[in-house]
């Protein structure tokens, strides 16, 4: 097994691709509890997502319309969440759960049709450029539009809720609704804003795997990438960048259990698998203690039900 | 004109109403769902829930996906009603039936009375020990208990397929991921010749009694509902809220544990990877529309029971993946929480003209 530049240039390329999900549906949910809501149906989105934008890509053959579709429907599947949370002041775990369980049954239902069909294959750019650089070539070039994308939203992310008055209006309402609704804000428009968004970015990260990183169909095939990412967003201590950090560690984690199965590390492939979700209960623990530290971060309204009595 | 008033006090007959406002529209829901994929709705809402039950055999498979159901739904309400968000009942319920088809297998090829009740313990303990995990880390160190709790899920699942793959698969199984049959001492008696239901239906009723003795009639159980109402007052009344933590987990995975030792010992009779139909996380749902109430569990039970029947009827009937069973799930969830609208506000149709005529 040689281990030489190029190869580890490639490792990096596929841990990047691995991690892309993640970055999506943890920066959408990200924006989601800077607001104050706590979404727990990220998996169920995301599943949604992948069927949505394999659909659309067998039947209409367009890839584009593939992809906004998968992040409208994202929408669509987070409005039900919405609505009950917002405006029906329901509960936001016990809503986010049945989102989850409802996603998954439904995305099943809807692509009874179109399990065994192959996937198109999704143009990538610089192709010819990955190829002629060493090393840098496999890490920056030959990959799809979205992971660029996802590979810049943790900046644009930080960017919003930072320096743009947008943002500050977000974490506002996450942090005090009661000072902000006397503000003048609407917060439950700005909470049904940052539900959808997070919707649309889960259904991103669903399509992305359905069209992109296995370009098929498969029955619950986000297996469980939905919770990592919700995870990842406290491992992040709610910070956009972190979340990146994060997310390539998780991708990092990943593709190296599957080189390690492959050099026959004697280690039983279980217990590789079982390290993505390890690791977050180790990193979850070693955030949480301190927990001046943990609550200086944490939305502090996050998943409290807001009523403005009218 | 519709006006929206802030109620003062929860009326209890809607309380216990509203579960059916929430399943009369989940049926209406799946008829929808059905018409829209292309089937006739009455005619498949009718292999849902009308074919499975229509005979002895199908109540007795409904008591039997029922009996999981309300054991891990029991546990649980002790933690949702008292604020714990335990939603990895579901690895509880594996690594349960880890610990006590570990036991079962040790007495593969022996027999004795005294077997069963040592399996059964064993998978209450597993069950516990594996709940004390997100409990010990939420009151020593702060961490939230959802994410915890959830990802041991996985983390059981992958122990378990490790277990039935490796070291304890069964040495004349061709190497099938599967273990050794338990031996006959190690499995629940069953009730009826000829039908799957199991004694573990009785552990099951225990619970619910025992559930409704130590919620309502013990100090325990009134320090449980305190701290659900209010963290605070539970800290003024001077109650040691991390003991309680740990209590509730205890008794929530040990439920969960029992759930999946009766799996295995019943209608399994041997570990393999797939031991439960996500019993854990479906048990959620039954505890929200069994009102956190130990007798509206068993009626929940029964009703999310038959999700799973319809759903398997109808795959075989109409061809429709058997997640759909997890669509009608997700549903009642989802109408239950709106219909709780209702609840806590009070929607009143105001005739207009008679208000115009008073002005």
């Amino acid at each position: 097994m040689s281990l030489d530049i190029s190869f580890i240039g490639i490792l990096i390329g596929s841990i990047m691709a691995s991690s892309v999900p993640l970055i999506l549906a943890a920066s959408g949910e990200l924006i989601t509890e800077r607001s104050g809501v706590l979404n727990l149906g990220v998996e169920g989105m995301m599943i949604i997502g992948a069927i949505s934008g394999f659909a659309l890509m067998v039947i209409t053959d367009n890839l584009f319309i593939a992809i906004v579709g998968s992040m409208l429907s994202g929408v669509i599947i987070s409005l039900i969440f919405g609505f009950l949370t917002q405006s029906l002041l329901t509960n936001h775990v016990a809503t986010g759960l049945a989102l989850t369980i409802f996603g998954i049954g439904l995305s099943a239902m809807l692509g009874k049709n179109f399990v065994g069909i192959p996937g198109k294959e999704f143009p990538i750019l610089f192709s010819s450029l990955r190829e002629s650089i060493p090393f840098f070539g496999p890490i920056l070039f030959g990959h799809s539009i979205v992971l660029y994308f996802a590979f810049a939203l943790p900046f644009l992310t930080n960017y919003f809720l930072k320096k743009t008055k947008l943002g500050l209006v977000v974490r506002a309402v996450g942090d005090s609704p009661v000072s902000a609704s006397n503000q003048g804000i609407n917060v439950v428009l700005v909470r049904y804003c940052c539900i959808l968004y997070g919707g649309a970015m889960c259904g991103l990260a669903g399509a992305y795997l359905s069209l992109i990183y296995t370009p098929q169909w498969i029955e619950n095939m986000t297996a469980g990438r939905g919770w990592i990412a919700l995870a990842l967003v406290v491992f992040a201590t709610w910070s956009p960048i972190k979340v990146l950090i994060g997310a390539l560690i998780f991708g990092g984690i990943t593709i190296l259990q599957l080189h390690m199965q492959a050099i026959g590390f004697r280690i039983p492939v279980q217990f590789l698998s079982a390290l993505p979700y390890l690791m977050t209960i180790i990193v979850l623990v070693v955030i949480s203690r301190d927990s001046r530290k943990i609550k200086l971060n944490t939305p502090t309204s996050l998943g409290r039900i807001f009523y403005k009595e009218k | 004109m519709i006006k929206i008033e802030k109620r003062n006090d929860v009326p209890m007959a809607l309380y216990f109403f509203t579960p059916f406002i929430a399943i009369i529209l989940t049926i209406l829901g799946g008829g929808i769902i059905f018409y829209i994929l292309g089937f006739n709705p009455i005619e498949a809402l009718k292999f849902y829930f009308i074919t499975p039950i229509s005979n002895l055999y199908g109540l007795s498979e409904l008591l039997l996906k029922a009996t999981p159901l309300c054991l891990i739904a029991i546990g649980l309400s002790f933690c949702f009603k008292s604020n714990n968000w335990n939603i990895g009942a579901e690895g509880q319920l594996t690594f349960g039936a880890i610990v006590g088809g570990g036991v079962a297998l040790l007495f593969y090829n022996q027999e004795g009375f005294y077997i069963l009740p040592l399996v059964i313990l064993a998978g209450a303990i597993g069950g516990m020990i594996f709940a004390l995990i997100p409990a010990i880390l939420k009151t020593y160190f702060n961490t939230n208990e959802i994410l915890v709790s959830l990802m041991l899920v996985y983390v059981s699942k992958l122990l378990l397929d490790y277990l039935v793959v490796g070291p304890w698969s069964n040495p004349e199984g061709f190497n099938f991921p599967e273990t050794r049959q338990f031996s006959n001492s190690s499995r629940m008696p069953l009730l009826f010749e000829g039908l799957r239901i199991h004694a573990g239906i009785f552990l099951a009723l225990a619970a619910v009694m025992l559930s409704w003795f130590i919620l309502y009639k013990t100090y325990l159980g009134f320090q449980i509902k305190v701290s659900g109402l209010s963290l605070k007052t539970a800290k003024y009344a001077g109650f040691k809220g991390k003991t309680m933590i740990l209590v509730v987990f205890m008794i929530s995975g040990a439920c969960a544990g029992l759930a999946g030792v009766g799996e295995i010992t019943g209608p399994i009779g041997q570990l393999h990877r797939m031991i439960s139909p996500d019993y854990g996380f479906t048990a959620i749902i039954v505890a929200f529309l069994g009102r956190l109430n130990p007798f509206g569990i068993i009626f929940a039970s029964l009703v999310v029971a038959l999700t799973y029947l319809g759903a398997e009827t109808a795959q075989i009937f109409l061809q429709i993946p058997k997640y759909t069973g997890q669509v009608f799930q997700g549903m009642i969830l989802f109408f239950l929480l709106a219909s709780d609208y209702l609840l806590f506000f009070k929607v009143k149709i105001l005739n207009l003209k008679k208000n115009e005529l008073r002005h």
